[in-house]
């Protein structure tokens, strides 16, 4: 019994740790292609605010400039999507498509010009990553079985990352939803000739939209090189970006099932490292792929006819032409 | 000019000019607007009035020219600044968010604050007061897809009011809605001006224009051409100010003797995509030498109804019958296999499935035709053959301009659809499915597109024709049949037809149900 519990409780741990720089990439896309601009360029900009943080925290020995430098890296690259898709009025998946290429090999080659390490950053220590940090009564609520045990071994123990990604998710849902700003960007993504019309200038707020998401994934890059891992390695965000993107259509666009879905991805994930070596009895052995592959099996699955139709902002992927003559 | 030079003017255009390019738009116009009247603004597709109302809207800045609002000179620079002047728009296409409610497309753009909470509550209070005493009855949490296309049109009136409008523009109003709830607009349109609000209606329907307004200036080729009091013209001066020569209004009608039943339509019922009855058990049939008219608010099914007719989607259920060929939800979808039933079809959105936009004109006029033994020489296509039936079609269909080579697009909307029709009726097909055959047509072409079914009918051809446009069904039908909601509500013999009944059996208001 104590087994199993103790099982649980280090799969959650780990579901969360897994989860964080999935729910900051899937909610940087959602104000992304909330405002009407598709993002395949969430791995990307990770890629790049990952490295970035990683040189930065190295050079300076302080894993928050690193964090701040990962956003501004990320916001910049953000900043190119933004001209391609909303000023050019490109197209918006080749154009984040063109994103992820760059990242990885920008920061390959500048990993290995600056550091001479294959592409890496080097090794992080103390203050150069964001380490894990204990909730206060964690310890004295340590023996109160179930509740206390999963405050003190699930929920306390991580990087302050983890909880910004946690108290994140209320708060883009209440800009969305209560806010001025939140309403015009919820418009633009469904009919920018409304917000045109009323006034109010679409260009700027899908680039408002795009630097916010560009923000999002400089932390979540960061989390990857400074919290979760101590140094930069080349494309080091191995299809997160992606897996973030599913959370995304997953959860239809909204801020709490993002939640849900990046945590079940990470409680999958999470999963597949427990059951490595685990033979079930009667199945025997499950294959690791098998369990790794189970989100995005999950994602097509449901999507396919068991959540209804995922219903993406009208605007999604056109790009605003003004009427002219 | 005919307006009482002591009334208080709310707009005022003087000499203003708009040039894209070569084209001039608009030449030195002039217009006077009374405060508190509805001005009627009246022209074809193409004479300039869309570009004046950006122009009064702040969407286009004129070349030269001043506008006065209020007996004030202002430049517009933006749409805002329009806002703020207290001009508004209506515009054809309702600019709203489907998702949002009434109430956040109202505020959308008049936020207020940053937060929505407190805006909310007071433009809820101010909503209740403007709806209350206009007598707009608007529901402000639903939707607004929910809502009809008459309910949609109040909440753009009422965006408008709570930016404190006190000039509405309406942009082709009536397009979208049933005589009847034209009517409740018209009523509408009455208490605002009463209230002191000035009415600015552009419209191409000669009929609106004299049920509703006080003035009416009619715009030519970008030109003023004339300003006249409603009270003292008449629809035949307005329609031959507008073309600028003598419009016969009505095409002639004659009798045809009915043929054999060339199309019949068995319990058909559709469904959408999205698992939605389109259309509803239908049943009715077509002869050869009629033209039968499918009359409704757009939207209740009519399109759904073409299509499968062409043989572009499948039915449901049911069964149609085209003299001995048959469509069943079991036959596979093939429109060229319909076509080659001698069944064409013009569809309703010549621009989305009636051209390829890019296309030469003369690739255009053979779509759906290519394969046809005549444009084909070995491997490739005929290009002779092709630019000679264009050459033949363009000079009887009168297409301007003649060239084979400019682009679909390049054409306008009634050139565009002369390309269209002509083929399908190059075809000599033995039944015409027409959808929407003058939308965004001028009014000559209207009546040479009119006279070109009249013939065919004359012919010994069978049409279905769908529209929205009521007159168009009323003078061209032999029958007409309403549909409302994918039903069929009535079928109505052309001697028994009048507007009011169309009207209410559009709306489904006779409760009465045919199969």
């Amino acid at each position: 019994m104590n087994d199993i519990l103790t099982f649980i409780t280090l799969a959650l741990d780990a579901t969360l740790r897994v989860a964080t720089p999935l729910i900051l990439a899937a909610l940087a896309g959602l104000f992304s292609e909330r405002s009407g601009i598709v993002d395949i360029g969430l791995e990307g900009k990770m890629l790049v605010g990952a490295f970035a943080a990683g040189a930065v925290a190295y050079w300076t020995g302080s894993a928050w400039l690193g964090l701040g430098a990962a956003m501004l890296a990320s916001m910049g690259f953000a900043l190119l999507h933004g001209l391609a898709c909303i000023t050019y009025q490109g197209n918006q998946v080749v154009s984040g498509v063109a994103i992820n290429i760059l990242a990885s090999g920008l920061t390959t080659i500048l990993g290995l010009a600056w550091f001479h390490q294959g592409g890496s950053t080097p090794p992080l220590v103390g203050a150069q990553r964001f380490n894990d940090i204990t909730l206060p009564g964690a310890d004295a609520l340590k023996s109160v079985p179930v509740l206390g045990d999963f405050y003190a071994n699930v929920l306390s123990g991580h990087n302050i990352l983890v909880y910004i990604a946690l108290l994140l998710v209320p708060f883009c849902a209440w800009v969305l939803y209560k806010t001025r700003f939140g309403l015009r960007i919820r418009a633009v993504g469904e009919n920018p000739k409304a917000v045109d019309t009323a006034g109010v200038s679409v260009a700027l707020l899908r680039y408002r939209a795009v630097l916010i998401a560009g923000a999002l994934c400089g932390i979540a890059g960061a989390y990857l090189s400074t919290a979760q891992n101590a140094q930069f390695i080349r494309d080091m965000t191995a299809g997160q970006g992606f897996m973030a993107l599913a959370a995304l259509i997953f959860a239809k666009w909204r801020p709490w099932p993002i939640l849900a879905a990046a945590l079940l991805f990470g409680f999958l994930d999470a999963l597949a490292i427990r059951m490595q070596g685990v033979s079930l009895p009667l199945i025997g052995q499950v294959p690791v792929q098998l369990i790794e592959s189970l989100p995005y099996i999950l994602t097509v699955v449901l999507l396919a006819g068991f959540i209804g139709k995922a219903m993406p902002p009208k605007a999604l992927g056109l790009p605003y032409l003004k009427e002219q003559r | 000019m005919s307006i009482d030079p002591n009334a208080s003017l709310a707009l005022e255009l003087l000499e203003v000019s708009k040039q894209f390019g070569a084209v001039k738009a608009n030449q030195d116009i002039n217009l006077s607007v009374v405060s508190g009247s509805v001005h009627g603004i009246i022209g074809e597709n193409g004479a300039g009035k869309s570009t004046l109302m950006s122009i009064i809207y702040g969407l286009y800045q004129p070349d030269k020219g001043q506008i006065r609002v209020n007996g004030q000179a202002i430049q517009l620079r933006n749409p805002q600044q329009a806002i703020s002047l207290g001009i508004g728009m209506v515009h054809q296409h309702f600019m709203l968010v489907e998702t949002f409610t009434a109430l956040e497309n109202i505020i959308l753009g008049a936020e207020g604050g940053a937060l929505l909470k407190t805006t909310t509550a007071t433009a809820r209070q101010q909503l209740e007061q403007i709806i209350a005493r206009h007598g707009l009855a608007v529901p402000l949490d639903i939707p607004v897809a929910e809502l009809s296309v008459g309910v949609q049109q109040r909440i753009e009136i009422l965006k408008a009011l709570y930016r404190n409008a006190r000039i509405l523009i309406l942009d082709e109003p009536t397009g979208v809605l049933t005589p009847q709830e034209a009517d409740e607009l018209f009523v509408i349109l009455r208490q605002l001006t009463a209230q002191g609000v000035t009415v600015l209606l552009i419209t191409h329907k000669l009929r609106e224009i004299m049920a509703i307004t006080d003035q009416v200036s009619v715009m030519r080729q970008g030109r003023m051409v004339a300003h006249r009091k409603t009270a003292e013209t008449t629809i035949a001066e307005l329609a031959e100010l507008m073309v600028g020569r003598k419009v016969r209004h009505t095409v002639e009608y004659s009798e045809v003797a009915l043929g054999t039943e060339r199309l019949r339509v068995k319990d058909l019922v559709v469904r959408d995509a999205s698992g939605v009855e389109r259309v509803k058990k239908v049943n009715f049939h077509l002869n050869a030498g009629e033209i039968v008219g499918v009359a409704g608010v757009s939207g209740n099914g009519q399109s759904e109804l073409l299509q499968v007719l062409a043989g572009i989607i499948s039915p449901t259920a049911g069964e149609i019958h085209y003299s001995q060929h048959m469509i069943t939800p079991k036959t596979p979808i093939d429109a060229a296999e319909v076509r080659r039933w001698g069944v064409a079809h013009v569809p309703e959105d010549r621009h989305r499935m009636g051209l390829v936009l890019p296309f030469q004109a003369y690739e255009s006029q053979i779509l759906g035709y290519q394969s046809e033994p005549k444009y084909n020489k070995g491997l490739s296509q005929n290009y002779t053959a092709m630019l000679n039936t264009y050459a033949e079609q363009a000079e009887k269909f009168d297409i301007r301009p003649r060239s084979p080579y400019l682009k679909s697009a390049s054409f306008s909307g009634g050139n565009q659809q002369k390309i269209v029709i002509s083929r399908e009726i190059n075809a000599e097909p033995e039944v015409l499915l027409v959808g929407q055959p003058t939308r965004g047509v001028d009014i000559g072409a209207i009546e040479f597109i009119h006279q070109q079914l009249m013939e065919l009918r004359a012919r010994g051809k069978a049409i279905l024709l769908v529209s929205v446009e009521l007159d168009e069904i009323i003078s061209l039908s032999d029958r007409i049949i309403v549909m409302c909601d994918g039903m069929i509500t009535g079928e109505v013999a052309r001697e028994e037809v009048n507007e009011t009944l169309l009207g209410m059996l559009m709306a489904n208001a006779t409760g009465e149900q045919h199969g």
